[in-house]
């Protein structure tokens, strides 16, 4: 009898115990630290671990997982956050295929997800499970935009295509048609590349006998690299554009000064040292930048660290009115939370975002700027 | 398409062609003496041009992490393997070869990084730390399973290759790197030009392909190991140890692939997981030449060279595809021509 009044004692204290633990706020990340996409989601790592570990006076409880850039793994991880650490609030995945496949799982349970990739199928207002979903990184469409109307300005009429053999390559092919069409720019030479591919020279050869005025190289990080060269080392003449997804400090390395002259569009904070002064995105980039460079070396910023910062800075905004209306931890506060992102204007690290029931992602052209490499160098072109 | 550009893809072919051959050849020796699918070929490969690279810029490269611990690692195991058996003999000597050779090496990859020294310094001190690393990926992970059928050896050949993958991204990170051409020069006969960098490419290739033939022809050591590939128990019976002709085997193997690592990484960018795919292309390479064929396997890469350049002009959406197709009616063709042999062990 004593034992069993001993062990009610200990429950309801256990009990008592776990209350004050349930006001924390719990955000669980799922970022491709490892795999394909690792180059994106190292940065991103790296952000998270300098994130402060408080809101709206509240303690933060991080709960970060790798999931490889596998679409199985980020499913599992979100499966874990919401069934046994009851997060309030998901941020992830670094690619679009992991994101898509969490906006099922995260509208299932009613909790709010804030993705780091590009595509805008993540968040289409069409699908109705997407009122849970936000995501911080700028639209291909926003990006192709960019370059079809630095591309007119430049007089290109036609343009040969080279991307990856993958989603990214083809999202991109159709972009530049769509904002190609609206500028009277035609695509006359479409080409493939893998990733890990030892040359690419087939391809290349067929677009330079295409004659493009311009050629633009779909792809993600140093793999970018790979057909610049060739094109340069074949004579290509025209101007060269890349995508925003080859911004690091990687990608100048290897790319050498076969880069100089080549343009691509970018999330300002790339360049906010190049911004003027009356730019307000210039004061957040700068406050995040010189902390990631503090700790992770000179030159170490990404793009797609900025893109879990925003994550962040959407949260920093949102949390605090949640907090008026509900507890971490329940139902009502992760619809609060919700409702809370859905009506902010936030002024972050790649731009001012202006969410709306229809637009999920917020951003406008003041998300983007267009660049230059010279010598191993980002311009900001005026 | 016109001459000129078919000229520069069969170029392009014969160059990726020669660096798939050596990689065919690693995967055939490794195979022949030790019956091991050499899997993790690729990551050697890799491994290669990232030290060199890393080497390039004046780093240490991950090379040196990965030697000394899978040194260390070699050396407790020899350390135990003694103990067990009471034998505590032979110990020093086998600790010196197997933990202190390696680290020597390392320390000197170590030291000799930020020196800046000339190209052909960096590629000997490549070639000498990723070369080490293959007797010591024979001795940790197939040594103890050596009698083990080819199944066994295969699931053991993947689950290194999926370690020294995962390894490669710990210690190289996952940007990739390029190292610079060997020459920049290009030579024009008639029409048709031919850099240097292929030329020196596919030469290299060919005198190490004759170095391959002249050690299995003339030397000692090279005769043990075709004996050992031919009836392995009859060579044990003549006195040929088979750990001998398996570390043998493995030093050879990664030096080829140290050496293909070298020479690809002029021409693209290499990642951590980018070996992969070169070895197996080298592999499909291997497969024409039945596993057992040298020159066949040699003509196969660089078939599959030829290939992948010509389609990746017409059909660059579909060139592995192509590729990889290739592999069916060679297999077809092989099991209707040759008789099948139950495994005898």
């Amino acid at each position: 009898m004593n034992r069993t009044v001993l062990t009610l004692a200990l429950a309801a204290l256990a009990a008592v115990a776990a209350i004050p633990a349930h006001a924390d706020i719990n955000i669980g990340v799922t970022l491709s630290a490892t795999g394909p996409a690792a180059s994106l989601g190292i940065p991103e790592k790296n952000t998270i671990e300098l994130l402060p570990a408080t809101l709206g006076g509240q303690k933060i409880n991080w709960f970060v997982l790798d999931d490889g850039s596998d679409t199985t793994r980020a499913v599992t991880n979100t499966r874990k956050f919401i069934s046994e650490d009851k997060v309030d609030v998901v941020i992830g995945s670094t690619v679009t295929p992991n994101s898509l496949a969490m906006v099922d799982i995260v509208a299932e349970s009613e909790t709010p997800m804030i993705s780091m990739a590009a595509s805008a199928r993540i968040v289409d207002p069409a699908n109705p499970k997407t009122r849970w979903v936000f995501k911080t990184p700028q639209s291909d469409s926003l990006m192709a935009d960019a370059i079809a109307v630095h591309m007119k300005a430049n007089g290109v009429r036609t343009i040969g295509y080279i991307g990856f053999n993958d989603a990214y390559g083809d999202s991109w092919l159709s972009e530049i048609k769509q904002s190609g069409k609206t500028a009277g720019i035609s695509v006359v030479a479409e080409e493939k590349y893998n990733r890990n591919d030892a040359s690419v020279t087939g391809q290349v050869l067929k677009l330079i006998a295409a004659k493009p005025d311009a050629i633009l190289i779909g792809a993600s990080g140093t793999p970018g690299a790979t057909p610049q060269k060739e094109l340069v080392a074949r004579g290509y003449k025209g101007k060269i554009y890349q995508t925003h997804g080859v911004a690091n400090p990687d990608f100048l390395r290897v790319v050498g000064k076969d880069g100089n002259g080549t343009y691509l569009p970018i999330g300002p904070m790339l360049v906010y040292e190049q911004l003027p002064d009356t730019n307000p995105i210039k004061k957040v980039a700068a406050d995040y930048i010189t902390k990631y460079e503090a700790k992770y070396g000179k030159d170490s910023r990404t793009t797609f660290g900025g893109h879990a910062f925003d994550a962040y800075m959407l949260l920093s905004q949102a949390v605090p009115k949640a907090l008026q209306k509900a507890k971490p931890g329940t139902r009502e506060f992760r619809a609060a939370l919700r409702d809370a992102l859905e009506t902010d204007n936030v002024v972050a690290s790649h731009g001012v975002f202006v969410m709306s029931p229809q637009d999920h992602n917020g951003l406008d052209n003041r998300a983007r700027v267009m660049i230059r490499i010279e010598d191993g160098r980002w311009v900001l072109v005026k | 398409m016109d001459l000129s550009i078919a000229a520069l893809l069969v170029q392009d072919g014969v160059t990726n062609g020669a660096i798939y051959a050596l990689l065919a050849l690693a995967i055939v020796l490794v195979f022949a003496v030790t019956r091991v699918i050499f899997v993790p070929s690729g990551e050697l490969v890799s491994y290669g041009t990232l030290t060199l690279a890393g080497l390039q810029l004046g780093k240490p490269p991950g090379t040196v992490g990965l030697l000394v611990g899978m040194a260390v690692l070699a050396g407790v195991m020899e350390c135990a393997s003694s103990l067990r058996h009471r034998d505590l003999r032979g110990l020093p000597r086998r600790l010196a070869a197997w933990t202190l050779l390696p680290c020597a090496i390392a320390a000197l990859v170590w030291w000799a990084a930020p020196r800046n020294w000339p190209l052909p310094v960096q590629i000997s001190l490549t070639l000498a730390a990723v070369t080490a690393l293959g007797p010591l990926l024979y001795r940790i992970a197939y040594r103890p399973l050596a009698d083990a059928s080819v199944l066994v050896l295969l699931i053991v050949s993947v689950a290194v290759h999926f370690a020294l993958t995962g390894l490669g991204l710990w210690f190289f990170g996952a940007e990739g790197s390029r190292t610079p051409a060997f020459a920049s020069a290009s030579l024009d006969v008639g029409q048709m030009t031919f850099s240097v960098q292929s030329l020196l490419v596919v030469a290299f290739s060919g005198l190490v392909i004759v170095a391959l033939y002249l050690f299995f022809e003339r030397t000692l050591y090279g005769k043990a190991l075709r004996a050992t590939a031919v009836n392995r128990i009859g060579a044990r019976l003549s006195g040929i140890s088979p750990r001998f002709a398996g570390t043998l085997t493995f030093l050879l193997a990664a030096l080829l692939c140290a050496f293909s690592g070298v020479l690809i990484g002029p021409i693209t960018t290499v990642y951590y997981d980018s070996g992969f795919l070169v070895s197996l292309k080298g592999f499909v390479g291997a497969i024409i030449g039945g596993l057992v064929s040298y020159p066949l396997a040699a003509a196969g890469a660089l078939l599959v060279g030829l290939l992948e350049s010509f389609s990746s002009f017409w059909a660059s959406a579909f060139k592995e595809v192509i590729v990889f197709t290739l592999i069916i009616p060679v297999l077809l063709w092989r099991s209707l021509t040759t008789h099948h042999h139950e495994e005898d062990e």
